[in-house]
């Protein structure tokens, strides 16, 4: 039976991100202002460890590392299907940059047994460095393929997927065990149900911290993170209203010219 | 102290609740607007979310759930459509009868169809004569030869012509004080469902008449005591039905603060949002206020109510105040929109029409005061 590890994690709910404060001293978005959601793409990750989990069979470990509030998402995930959860949670992992945190998520596979696919979303909606699954695949000394959108062949130990490049695909061959990072297009995650809630009653959400997973403190979190942010500021959007003049021609010509300008054509 | 928060749990089924609506159930709303129908697939989609399923123990096929969720699941559900809630909660109240006064051959035979949706049910008690005093039921009932013979017409029944399950009060023929309760099945000859309603507002929710003539129902139909029908046609409804409007009720009122707060953030006067006026705040917050309140009011009564006790008054509190309050916020919500809240684009026009058939469903606000005002005085 295939051991899948899908790593989640709990973002600001995206459709209040315009509630998101930015904290001047640490350069971080607070994330226990507003509701935390599962990252949006992390679900399609998410969604393809249940799909392989019908199609053949598998034990699927949903793995955060979070505030505790993010347990919470780690239920939803287990109402959704998952088998088992795993919370990292310590003051000490915060602040952690892209490797700090691949490097607690990587031990932390580690520690829960070998798994024979790792499903990350290619990106988060909070940090977005796509960093990450690959980092994770780095430190596992895996393969990885990043931004799959189609898994063609999944049976065995030699996988094929369609994933994503700049203006196209490719096709790739990858030997299991591997990181696979995806994209939303590769599925449609399935809706939470009143019985899959009720089922998750009995599944097990564990807790570690640093400590219990032996992790020394300069390794972790902040203190474990080699890149730090230089500054972080928000978008400024302005509206502009331009009232085309002229001949019909001219307001064609003058709107298609703004497009243009600003990137859309 | 008292604990008012929800569980973990009770979140998450508000979230798959809440997902359900938006994804499965409002894609149907314009339709169900335009046409005063369309509800087959909102009610296909909501019998395969498992909606019909919460109250029914998990042994004959469902949830097992409380009150507290089938509140929180029509609150979710109304706040993207009364119209839909509303046919839900009805089946639900005709789900109530099985579960609380049904034999375990009954349960059996009908509980499972009906949490998977493969049935689904209503209870007919309002006749043309009124629905807050069922005394005066005039449909009527014959034993004869081990079967009952059902007469009359039953009005404004939610679910009329959609539920295959009709739980139907009748009185005997021979004991005007003698009221029993029947289970009718589409396709009884006899049984027929007949003018097709069109209200003003939840459209889309089907509403009708029922017609029984001369309809033989056999007495495995029978729910409850013969004679004692009276007990369960006002226990389902007092605490169920009415706690089913309070969910209509709710998501109602959150509607109508959502898309005000929606509209005053982005409506430009005087060169800013008017939700820095005050006139519009204070509207604001008289919807919240309202929203507390009934939430507060609402959640108790079912509380109670999973709590293993009866509910009925606590309900009839809720369900004045949430449904006058609902009223209420239609109006404000209507206001602050101004000339755009007449259009029926925008959603508010809905809510107001919406909003006045949540008054005389299942107990005008009258009656409840009737009720209360009994319970005060008792």
């Amino acid at each position: 039976m295939l051991n899948i590890v899908v790593c989640v994690k709990a973002v600001p709910k995206p459709s209040l991100a315009d509630k998101l404060k930015i904290d001047p001293v640490t350069k971080s978005l607070p994330r226990l202002d507003i509701p935390l959601v599962i990252n949006p793409i992390d679900s399609h990750a998410l969604e393809a460890a249940l799909q392989l989990k019908k199609k053949y069979g598998a034990h699927v470990t949903v793995l955060s590392m979070g505030p505790p509030p993010a347990g919470n998402i780690l239920r939803e995930c287990l109402a959704l299907g998952a088998d088992k959860g795993i919370l990292l949670t310590d003051r000490a992992f915060s602040g952690a940059d892209a490797f700090a945190t691949a490097f607690t998520l990587a031990k932390a596979i580690e520690k829960n047994g070998p798994a024979d696919v790792i499903f990350c979303g290619m990106a988060s909606s909070d940090g977005a460095t796509e960093w990450v699954g690959p980092e994770i695949a780095v430190l596992l000394n895996m393969p990885v393929v990043s931004m799959v959108r189609e898994i063609l062949e999944d049976h065995g130990d030699e996988w094929i997927v369609k994933a994503d490049v700049e203006h196209g695909y490719r096709i790739v061959k990858l030997k299991l065990p591997a990181v696979i990072t995806v994209t939303r297009n590769l599925n449609k995650p399935r809706p939470l149900s009143f019985s899959g809630i009720l089922k998750a009653r009995n599944k097990e959400i564990t807790v570690w911290d640093r400590q219990a997973m032996g992790l020394p403190p300069e390794g972790v979190g902040l203190k474990g993170s080699p890149t730090y942010v230089a500054a972080m500021y928000p978008l400024e959007s302005h509206r502009q209203v331009e009232i085309l003049e002229g001949s019909l021609q001219e307001k064609v010509d003058r709107f298609v010219q703004i497009l243009s300008d600003a990137g859309v054509i | 102290m008292i604990d008012f928060t929800f569980t973990e749990e009770q979140e998450l089924f508000r979230k798959a609740a809440r997902e359900f609506s938006e994804n499965c159930i409002a894609p149907h709303v314009p339709a169900m607007e335009e046409t005063g129908r369309n509800w087959e697939p909102v009610i296909k989609a909501a019998c395969e979310a498992e909606m019909m399923a919460i109250t029914i123990p998990e042994e004959y096929g469902g949830l097992g759930l409380g009150y507290v969720e089938r509140l929180i699941a029509l609150e979710e559900i109304a706040r993207v459509s009364v119209a839909t809630a509303m046919m839900m909660q009805v089946g639900g109240l005709g789900i109530e009868p099985f579960i609380k006064f049904g034999t375990k051959e009954q349960k059996q035979k009908y509980l499972p169809g009906l949490a998977t949706g493969e049935r689904f049910a209503t209870v007919a008690v309002t006749e043309p004569s009124g629905g807050s005093d069922p005394k005066s039921c005039h449909t009527s009932y014959t034993k004869r030869n081990g079967s009952y013979i059902l007469n009359g017409r039953k009005c404004f029944i939610t679910n009329s012509h959609i539920a295959d399950t009709q739980v139907v009060m009748a009185v005997d023929n021979d004991n005007c004080d003698a009221f029993s309760v029947f289970i009718l099945e589409k396709g009884m000859e006899g049984f027929k469902a007949a003018h097709e309603e069109h209200k003003v507002g939840m459209r889309g929710c089907n509403t009708g008449e029922i017609e029984l003539k001369n309809c033989e129902v056999p007495a495995e139909n029978l729910i409850g005591v013969e004679g004692k029908g009276m007990r369960v046609a006002m226990a389902v409804i007092s605490d169920v039905g009415r706690g089913g409007m309070v969910g209509c009720a709710l998501g109602l009122q959150q509607a109508c603060l959502e898309a005000s707060v929606k509209f005053a953030n982005e409506r430009i006067l005087y060169g800013k949002p008017i939700s820095e006026l005050e006139a519009i705040q204070f509207k604001l917050a008289d919807m919240k206020i309202d929203i507390e309140a009934g939430r507060l009011l609402g959640y108790r009564a079912a509380a109670l109510q999973d709590a293993g006790g009866r509910a009925g008054n606590e309900f009839a509190v809720a369900k004045y105040y949430t449904t006058e309050a609902a009223q209420r916020a239609a109006k404000m919500a209507v206001d602050i929109h101004g000339g755009y809240g007449c259009m029926e684009e925008f959603a508010v026009s809905r809510y107001l029409r919406d909003a006045y058939v949540l008054g005389p469903s299942a107990g005008t606000s009258d009656i409840m005061k009737v009720i209360i005002s009994r319970w005060v005085l008792s």
